[in-house]
């Protein structure tokens, strides 16, 4: 690819087409659908003002994202949200190994859309936006990275985490209903 | 025991994210290990989940044309032009706005400023005693006007022209007093106003120094601190020598 593409690109060209998963995942974070609005409005506001300094040819939806998160951060919801978040840990337990519990067995049996729903939303802020961006959006972890402006290694952790505390929730929930461990 | 070490990578396995060599290496793991392959099975299908409940919300149709109005078609551009332009385009809209404005003034004043004339050059004629000074000797017109007017002025000398003085009056402009004389040629009468230039509106003297009025034909000019009007239905051609002798007089 080019550094610079064509000059004829138009804003409009480039955010539309992300303008539904950009407010999925301002839903997401705000858990509300006029914050939503707010958030996605603010976001589109700020990229169109920053417009000429986005270098075309670089990647447009991580920046996108990232003013849709930065500008979140800001928010009142947002600062609500980002308290008390749990730190950063270097994963102490890469016990992610999947035979102690296995939810995902119960998922493919039930197919629990509302469940995970829940699940997702029950994940502290930064663990759900990880998540969704990496299974929803499907961004790769170096792409996760610039949206959040964080290490790849800090995306692997939180990443790792959130499966973890998504797996807890679900196996939480369907204790007493299936095997325990 | 040999699969711990497998299975803590299965994520990032399956997000795609292991080096190429690893992949590889996982790939063919997988495809002999029963435990991890079931593992993997399980957790693919999680991932969908997920990425189906994730995808959970969408906006509204109303919104979207809301969005969609207010980003329509903005041409990437240099933001320091556009507000260049912008500027520029402001500074335009003031200055047009001043200009039309002060034109605006000063033609509605001149306007009034000549119907004003032309009405006391009507009333003049029409009244019974049309000078206030009946004399055709300039000699005689001239010091009437001392001590009824802050000015003083030339007036010519008719003897080698058509023209007649008749008389003169005072009369007042815009509240200021001035000299009005009236002057004969053949059937036409002509009124010449004296007044001081600083009491008049500005502007007057920035058009044709003939033009027409209420179909009289007018002519000003301004000499030595005053503003002079004649005004009259002679022809152009008559009010301009009445001026003519007015401007050489008083060189």
């Amino acid at each position: 690819m080019s550094g610079a593409g064509p000059q004829s690109d138009s804003f409009e060209e480039l955010a539309m087409p992300l303008f539904d998963q950009l407010y999925n995942f301002a839903h997401w974070l705000t858990r509300n659908r006029e914050e939503a609005e707010d958030l996605v409005q603010e976001t589109y506001a700020k990229a169109l003002k920053g417009f000429s300094s986005f270098q075309l040819g670089t990647n447009f939806r991580a920046w996108m994202y990232r003013i849709l998160r930065n500008t979140f951060l800001t928010s009142r919801t947002g600062l609500k949200a980002t308290m008390n978040l749990p730190l950063d840990t270097e994963d102490s337990r890469p016990a992610l190994a999947v035979d102690r519990d296995t939810p995902e067995t119960i998922l493919i049996e039930r197919s629990d859309r509302q469940l995970v729903q829940s699940a997702i939303d029950e994940l502290p802020v930064n663990f759900r936006e990880v998540l969704l961006l990496c299974e929803v959006e499907e961004m790769s972890y170096q792409e996760i990275a610039e949206t959040l402006s964080i290490p790849i290694g800090t995306v692997m952790s939180r990443l790792s985490r959130a499966r973890q505390m998504l797996r807890d929730y679900l196996g939480l929930r369907e204790k007493g209903m299936n095997h325990g461990l | 025991m040999v699969c711990e070490s497998w299975k803590a990578k299965l994520d990032t396995y399956l997000d795609g994210e292991l080096a190429e060599e690893e992949m590889r290496a996982f790939d063919a793991h997988v495809r002999s290990c029963l435990s991890c392959a079931a593992d993997a099975l399980a957790r693919v299908q999680m991932k969908r989940t997920i990425q189906v409940a994730g995808k959970q919300f969408t906006p509204s149709a109303e919104f979207r044309r809301r969005m969609q109005q207010r980003i329509a078609t903005k041409p990437r551009r240099n933001p320091r032009l556009r507000w260049m332009l912008a500027v520029a385009a402001a500074a335009i809209l003031v200055v047009g706005a001043l200009t039309s404005t002060y034109l605006g003034t000063t033609r509605s004043r001149r306007d009034q400023v000549y119907s004003e004339l032309a009405d006391l050059h009507v009333a003049t004629l029409a009244s019974s005693s049309p000078v206030d000074v009946v004399s055709s000797d300039r000699h005689t017109v001239k010091p009437w006007f001392q001590g009824k007017i802050p000015f003083t002025f030339d007036l010519p000398e008719l003897k080698n022209s058509e023209f007649s003085l008749l008389g003169g009056r005072l009369a007042y402009l815009g509240q200021t007093p001035g000299a009005h004389l009236v002057y004969g040629i053949r059937k036409h009468e002509i009124s010449v106003f004296i007044f001081q230039e600083r009491s008049q509106p500005s502007g007057l003297g920035e058009q044709p120094a003939m033009t027409k009025a209420l179909s009289f034909n007018m002519e000003t000019w301004s000499q030595g601190g005053l503003r002079y009007f004649a005004i009259g239905d002679a022809s152009t051609a008559d009010i301009d020598n009445l001026a003519g002798l007015f401007k050489t007089t008083s060189l």
